[in-house]
């Protein structure tokens, strides 16, 4: 049992590590996982800076949810949301019109930055081509090709005021409507294996893939303004910040959004660049620039270490608890079949769905990452020692027991080396598994591989992604490798 | 049939039994000792008292009973009723690891450790009772002239040592403290006969020259007259009778005893008295 705490304090402590950069006065600002999102981001940083103040960016931390409960929880101060994912989706039922949003905001202790200028609503986006050929203007006209493929970003797909009400609001009849990504869905559309995407009408793909916005003609989709949402506190602890908010309120129109866009997604240049150069060439503030491009090399190191931290860890903790687990499953059959169906369930939890339980409790980055990597450790190492333990051939148990020797000792000199190809084959398994498994973690902050192909995906860009996907396949490979190695000397006996 | 077995025990105890037991005090007894597994029965209760310093053949068909008795007497499991006596103290949960180390067991395949070199079996109580290299050597070698085996032998793993050499190390390992009792379940079984043959001639040898009290499982009539100076024959849970081979033959306590050693083959050697 102590041991079981110990390794999850070690797993805190070093996750904390990671995840604790600067002083209490320092301004965390964060983003959604889409470019324009990011920018945003990167804007509010150097506004904070140009003035002053200490502020970091944790750019790409996932969706909405996770957002908002980091922003609940103070894992963030600030970040860029959208008024009509506020009312529709976020506090759907609370609140129904933009100027009830700062009273029940409040309430959540939160505050709302005016507008910036650009509605990025939601829109139904063909190929100019495409829709020129089926004579299709607006969103009624998609009634009269009931057989066209649609696919959808898995939010659009999901949310109140996303596809479900669309499809209520103009009766479409479609019956081929999937989820993807938001930019494997654009580069669907461009190569014709679905016809109509969800787009937001900011996004920079409507240029780069030659796209029309389908009219809303029945005006379905609710604004959506881009506010910052930002904590109390943080205007307590920092009374410029409302101000500095209110200079970037309606700097940025539609026009201008698109090309910041644009810059990031088809000319490729960094968001962070991008944000620089807006604040301060069109808000004319002069940002601290600190030369931040990181080697290719470097930003490789970084990544791995990030990545093998988080497997190592969880991993590491996985073995301590896993091993006595899989002891008591084998030696108490009664709590075994406990044991396993707990640890069975646990590993069927969708790995999106726990990392997001876990932001209230541990909040973003480094921790419930390998919280969640270790709870999904457990189930192949419990199994494979219960197994390993259970297929001992009963005339070496009689024989260990008919020696006198004592219970520890029988398992320590007798029984777990017997066991031990099983239990080294179950911590290679969570360790192949956990490779894989944590290029997720970048979706909630805690880097490693996933960064990169998370970015590799937003920009469709593949060579980003290869610089994740490439090295995470190398480390599964080596994983391997070392594996065999140890199995090979396990198993010297074998060979005489 | 059961009834009339039962009827024989009970009234045997003088009469059959011919083994002079008050010549030597039993190192081993079993007390109206029953076992059963859930529902079903695989010792009815039992009385036996085992004479020291000689070999007893425990015999009879499968299901007999006989592995669980030795079982019994190992210690390894626990009368569901009545008792076992070691040395006149029971067997019980407390005083069981003690008087493991008083006996010596060896499993039909030798149940030795597949991760460790045959010398790191034979040693292995050895160490973890703490005793010095000194000893732990001198013993290893004295063992090694009793068995006939060299140090060549003790370097290796199990897996690289024949059947017999197996048994002979998984004997080693069993005498390695001195035990007062040796138990053997099938020590020959798995072999093929030839060297079968050869380790029956030397086993033989070993006990005599050990004047162990030695208690050996065969289903092998033939085996258990040559081992064996007693023989325990077993019939579905009971001692059907415990004496000499010369006993069975004169005087077998039903037409059961004689019918299992007609069924045997090999016909008991002239040696056997």
């Amino acid at each position: 049992m102590s041991r079981r705490s110990a390794s999850l304090y070690i797993s805190l402590f070093v996750g904390t590590l990671l995840v604790t950069e600067g002083s209490a006065q320092m301004i965390t600002v964060g983003s959604k996982n889409f470019t324009e999102n990011v920018i945003l981001g990167e804007i509010a940083m150097y506004a904070f800076q140009a003035d002053g103040l200490e502020a970091t960016h944790r750019p790409e931390l996932g969706g909405t949810r996770i957002l908002w409960d980091a922003l609940l929880a103070g894992d963030i101060d600030i970040y860029a949301d959208y008024t009509g994912t506020i009312i529709e989706e976020t506090l759907f039922g609370e609140v129904e019109t933009v100027g009830q949003l700062p009273e029940v905001l409040a309430g959540y202790n939160l505050l709302v930055s005016p507008e910036l200028g650009f509605n990025d609503t939601y829109a139904m986006g063909m190929t100019r081509e495409r829709a020129a050929e089926l004579d299709i203007n607006t969103v009624t006209d998609l009634k009269r090709h009931p057989d066209l493929r649609l696919g959808f970003s898995n939010e659009f797909l999901d949310r109140e005021d996303g596809w479900p009400s669309l499809q209520a609001a103009y009766g479409l009849p479609h019956t081929f409507v999937r989820g993807m990504d938001n930019d494997l869905a654009y580069r669907g559309v461009d190569a014709g294996t679905i016809d109509v995407t969800d787009l937001y009408s900011t996004a920079a793909e409507i240029r780069e893939y030659d796209l029309v916005s389908l009219k809303d003609d029945l005006e379905h989709f609710p604004e959506y303004q881009a506010v910052y949402v930002y904590r109390e506190d943080l205007a307590m602890k920092h009374p410029r910040v409302p101000q500095i908010l209110a200079q970037l309120g309606g700097s940025i129109d539609e026009e201008r959004m698109i090309a910041l866009n644009a810059l990031a997604v088809v000319e490729g240049v960094q968001e962070t660049a991008i944000a620089a150069d807006f604040v301060s060439n069109h808000l004319e503030l002069s940002v601290p620039i600190v030369a931040q491009t990181e080697s290719a090399v470097t930003r490789l190191l970084r990544y791995t270490k990030e990545h093998l931290i988080l497997v190592l860890v969880s991993l590491l903790a996985a073995v301590f608890v896993s091993v006595p687990l899989g002891i008591m499953a084998a030696k108490l059959p009664r709590a075994g079949g406990l044991i396993l169906g707990t640890v069975g369930v646990i590993y069927t939890i969708p790995s999106l769905a726990l990392l997001v339980f876990m932001i209230p409790l541990l909040g973003i980055g480094g921790p419930p990452a390998m919280v969640a990597l270790f709870l999904y450790s457990l189930l192949p190492i419990v199994r494979n020692t219960h197994a390993g333990l259970l297929s001992i051939a009963p005339d070496l148990i009689e024989s260990a027991q008919a020696l006198g020797l004592p219970f520890m000792t029988r398992l320590t000199r007798i029984e777990l080396p017997l066991a031990a190809r099983s239990i080294v084959a179950g911590i290679q398994t969570s360790a192949i598994l956990n490779v894989g498994t944590a290029t997720l973690g970048a979706l909630i902050g805690a880097g490693g591989y996933g960064q990169p192909i998370l970015t590799g995906i937003r920009l469709a860009d593949t060579s980003l992604i290869l610089q994740g996907a490439v090295p995470a396949a190398v480390l599964a490979l080596a994983v391997q490798v070392g594996f065999s190695r140890i199995e090979r000397r396990v198993m010297a006996h074998e060979l005489g | 049939m059961t009834q009339r077995l039962q009827t024989f025990r009970h009234d045997s105890s003088g009469g059959i039994h011919s083994v002079p037991s008050h010549e030597r005090r039993p190192v081993l007894e079993l007390k109206g000792a029953e076992r059963y597994y859930g529902e079903t029965v695989a010792l009815h209760p039992t009385d036996l008292a085992i004479a020291e310093g000689k070999t007893t053949a425990l015999i009879g068909p499968s299901g007999c009973g006989k592995s669980t008795m030795l079982r019994l007497m190992a210690g390894l499991i626990t009368p569901t009723a009545g008792s076992v006596l070691f040395n006149g103290r029971p067997v019980t949960p407390e005083t069981v690891h003690a008087i493991r180390r008083k006996i010596g067991y060896v499993v039909q395949e030798g149940g030795l450790f597949p991760h460790m070199t045959a010398a790191h079996n034979v040693t292995l109580v050895a160490r973890h009772l703490g005793w010095d290299p000194g000893p732990i050597n001198a013993r290893l070698n004295n063992l090694l002239q009793l068995v006939g085996m060299t140090s060549d032998h003790l370097a290796r793993y199990p897996s690289r040592l024949s059947g017999g050499q197996r048994q002979r190390v998984s004997l080693m390992r069993a005498l390695f403290l001195d035990p007062d009792v040796l138990l053997l379940d099938e020590p020959l079984g798995a072999l093929d006969p030839m060297i079968r043959y050869d380790l029956q001639e030397e086993l033989r040898a070993i006990f005599r020259k050990l004047q162990k009290t030695v208690i050996v499982v065969t289903h092998d009539m033939a085996e258990a007259a040559f081992l064996g100076d007693t023989i325990v024959l077993l019939k579905s849970g009971r001692v059907v009778q415990h004496s000499t081979m010369g006993d069975m033959l004169a005087l077998p306590a039903n037409p059961f005893v004689t019918a299992f050693l007609r069924a045997q083959r090999a016909v008991p050697q002239p040696e056997i008295v």
